[in-house]
């Protein structure tokens, strides 16, 4: 018994996880998109019950399936209690726009149509991309508040006010769940890509300390990347190469960190511990993106991050500056000014390149100065200990910090 | 910060079998001025094949030639807040090179007065 209760504690976080999202998807899909709450309720009862029963009478053979079956029961029983009040207790008043729907199934297919269906529903445009993304982590992702307040180093309450805001904006759309067609997804795709980008980035990038969240972010990402290349309706060559993007950088998620959780930088890193897996994915999906004239920005960043997987020779870092340049010509971003600031010294040296970092004068941010500081170190070791100390006064993370004092330390010791 | 559009003039046409060396320059040249966040519009490169000139009195003429004078091959847009700092961009722009030259025009807005 006590065996029972253990396995079911592990099983449920990845259960509900995995299925809350989905099974809210369905049901959705269902209600309507103004009935969001009924939806989320019935998922949420759902696996409450789960956790009473299950912690009694121990797991069923097959959970999802069971709590698929649960979820059903308990939708009917809904739909019963709203038919008998709309027909016998409001009586002649005229019934709201709700109207039940043919029967429903939970198989496979509706919950991949509906899933898909999500993720456009909720990577509205009139919402903030902060909110898209709380959003996609609360509905599309079965994140808690608490969870996403985490990932984004942020308090509840703000994350709390913000999901609320969404999602009133959300209940007021006029978005048809049901129906996906092209127009919608003509009009939305760029969002929905920009927004799994995004959420892919919080997790890679993220200052949040916890590493369990940070890969459950790039996994959840991924997760809706595949589903839109799976479905003919969405998958674009912008799509495989978003995706293709996100398996290169997973590829290297291991060999990021030691085992005391410190941050290894990419030169550093042991190349063995490199997913090739994930590589391969990534080379597939390039190939994919590759199969028609669009060059988009997810297009060059996974060219960027193939050329990275790669040994160094073959003009490597020559690929990755020109690569860079057109990166930057397409969306300007600070890292990105950085980043190729970074290949412009690997190709044509740090003295060359101190020229064009000055010139960037991004004086708020940590990175230009650990990345002056980098290309200072082997002519004026003073002055790149200085600006180190600099990156460090200006970032929030724990782990930047700790990174950068080895840094200054690794200088130090060279003076003596 | 004002912007200031960049005119490319050669004697030689610059579009016709530039190196890959040459490419990377020129991207090279683009992408700094890109990463400071001062490129307004990256511009076009213009034909020196299909050029035309409208005259008074219906007068179309082939043309110009890049064999007969200086023609413009291409354009830019940059922001900045002096022209002085415009003119050090282009002095690093590998068209010197080549025989090209570079004028640069402030664009005027409907508030400034020439």
């Amino acid at each position: 018994m006590s065996e029972q209760g253990a396995s079911y504690r592990e099983l449920l976080p990845h259960l509900f996880r995995l299925e809350y999202s989905k099974m809210t998807a369905v049901l959705c899909r269902h209600f309507g998109l103004k009935h969001i709450e009924t939806a989320e309720d019935i998922a949420s009862e759902t696996f409450l019950k789960a956790t009473e029963v299950w912690a009694v009478s121990g797991i069923p053979e097959n959970p999802a399936g069971w709590l698929y079956t649960v979820a059903k029961n308990k939708t009917k029983d809904y739909l019963r209690r709203i038919s008998l009040f709309e027909t016998q207790i409001k009586g002649a008043i005229k019934t709201t726009d709700y109207e039940p729907g043919p029967a429903f199934e939970f198989n496979r297919q509706t919950i991949t149509d509906s899933q898909l269906a999500m993720i456009f529903a909720v990577c509205n445009p009139a919402n903030s991309k902060e909110a898209q993304i709380c959003l996609a982590l609360q509905i599309l992702c079965g994140f808690s508040v608490e969870e996403i307040a985490d990932a984004f180093l942020t308090k509840k309450e703000t994350i709390k006010k913000r999901l609320l805001r969404a999602r009133a904006t959300l209940r007021e759309d006029n978005f048809q769940i049901r129906a996906l067609d092209e127009g919608i997804i003509q009009s939305r795709m760029e969002v929905v890509l920009r927004t799994l980008y995004l959420l892919f980035n919080e997790g890679y990038f993220s200052q949040s300390g916890d590493q369990l969240i940070r890969k459950d972010l790039c996994s959840e990402a991924m997760r809706l990347a595949l589903i839109l290349t799976e479905s003919p309706l969405t998958n674009t060559t912008e799509a495989n190469a978003l995706l293709s993007l996100m398996c290169f950088q997973s590829s290297r998620l291991d060999a990021r960190e030691d085992d005391s959780g410190e941050t290894i930088l990419f030169e550093h890193q042991d190349r063995s511990r490199w997913s090739t897996e994930l590589i391969e994915k990534g080379n597939y999906y390039l190939v994919n993106a590759c199969t028609g004239n669009e060059l988009s920005k997810y297009h060059l960043e996974a060219g960027i991050a193939y050329w990275h997987t790669t040994p160094t020779g073959d003009n490597k870092w020559e690929h990755i500056l020109q690569l860079y340049n057109q990166l930057i010509l397409v969306e300007y971003s600070p890292m990105t000014a950085l980043n190729r600031t970074f290949a412009f010294a690997k190709v044509y040296g740090h003295q060359t390149a101190l020229k064009e970092a000055e010139k960037l004068e991004l004086t708020n941010s940590s990175y230009y100065h650990s990345l002056l500081a980098w290309l200072y170190a082997d002519t004026d070791i003073d002055k790149a200990i200085a600006l180190y100390k600099k990156a460090i006064t200006l970032t929030k993370s724990a782990t930047e910090k700790k990174t950068l004092q080895r840094e200054i330390d690794t200088l130090g010791k060279r003076k003596t | 910060m004002k912007e200031f559009v960049l005119i490319f003039r050669n004697s030689t046409n610059p579009h016709g079998n530039p190196s890959p060396e040459q490419l990377q320059e020129r991207m090279n040249w683009m992408g700094s001025i890109a990463a400071q966040n001062k490129l307004v519009d990256k511009g076009n490169r213009l034909s020196a094949s299909q050029a035309k000139t409208v005259q008074p009195g219906n007068v179309v003429t082939d043309g110009p030639y890049t064999e007969i004078k200086e023609f413009i091959s291409g354009y830019l847009i940059v922001k900045a807040d002096s022209i002085e700092e415009v003119v050090e961009m282009a002095k690093a722009n590998p068209t010197f090179k080549t025989g090209g030259n570079i004028e640069i025009r402030q664009i005027l807005t409907p508030e400034d007065k020439d």
